[in-house]
């Protein structure tokens, strides 16, 4: 990490990440043992599972890194992607049960993880529009100048 | 699993959870007190490991899948030490938040485990 960046993950960002660090951990962990178990029951929605569960951690360390502009625009296509998949798969549990009503981070919009698949994206995005890179660092410097 | 031990692991991580978030949020820097709740949750889940390890070979097998079980303590178990790494690399108000975000976090992995190991037909 350059020294930039240092700022920027102090405060409540730091609880954003680990709200997402969280979030991947458990659902890696879930699409893992239901890869493992039970991968011909329902192969479309644990694929997705999976992909859930990566595009977490993708988003995860864009949104450490995101000092930096190409892990500023990688934290925003992670988190758009996230709040296109819980709105289609959450939509999907309902209209193609046979395919999509099984547990993963998305069904039913996100419902066996409280609800926080689909309010975090939201969170993710303000957080994303309120630092953006060069604005921030520059007030810090200007702060640092001041006597 | 043992559900009085459950009972009191579930309900300790839940009590710790939100006194470290209201302790954050009046902001409160990570302390002796919010550090050891933490503690005290990686205590019982140490132990909740040692009882999963033991307690099939005595007569408790579990009827849900051990896996998925298993999966579960593993990463719960390393969520306060990693939420207490984070409190000392950075000693503001927000770490104080997030060690009660982890110990929330593993109140309810210690319910979908009781869950898994109890009643879990699948």
């Amino acid at each position: 990490m350059s020294s930039p960046a240092r700022p920027r993950m102090t405060g409540i960002g730091r609880v954003l990440v680990i709200v997402y660090a969280i979030m991947a951990l458990a659902a890696t962990g879930r699409s893992f043992v239901q890869i493992v178990r039970s991968f011909d029951e329902a192969p479309l929605a644990y694929t997705l599972s999976a992909l859930a569960a990566g595009v977490y951690i993708l988003a995860t360390l864009a949104l450490v890194f995101a000092g930096s502009p190409r892990w500023y625009r990688v934290a925003w296509i992670a988190i758009v992607f996230e709040l296109v998949g819980v709105l289609l798969v959450g939509t999907l549990t309902f209209v193609l049960p046979e395919l999509f009503a099984h547990p993963t981070v998305w069904s039913w919009f996100g419902a066996g993880y409280l609800f926080i698949p689909l309010v975090l994206p939201f969170f993710g995005l303000w957080w994303l529009i309120t630092h953006r890179p060069g604005t921030r660092v520059a007030e810090v410097e200007s702060a640092a100048v001041a006597p | 699993m043992i559900l009085w031990f459950t009972l009191v692991q579930v309900s300790v991580a839940a009590i710790a959870g939100v006194l470290c978030i209201v302790l954050g949020l009046a902001g409160r820097r990570p302390s002796d007190l919010s550090v050891g709740a933490l503690a005290l949750v990686e205590l019982l889940l140490v132990a909740q490991i040692v009882m999963a390890l033991i307690a099939p070979a005595v007569g408790n097998p579990p009827t849900g899948s051990l896996l998925e079980y298993w999966v579960y303590l593993v990463s719960a178990a390393l969520l306060p030490p990693a939420a207490v790494f984070w409190a000392l690399l950075e000693r503001s108000r927000w770490s104080t938040v997030i060690l009660g975000i982890a110990a929330l976090a593993v109140a309810i992995m210690v319910w979908r485990m009781h869950a898994i190991w109890t009643i879990q037909v699948a």
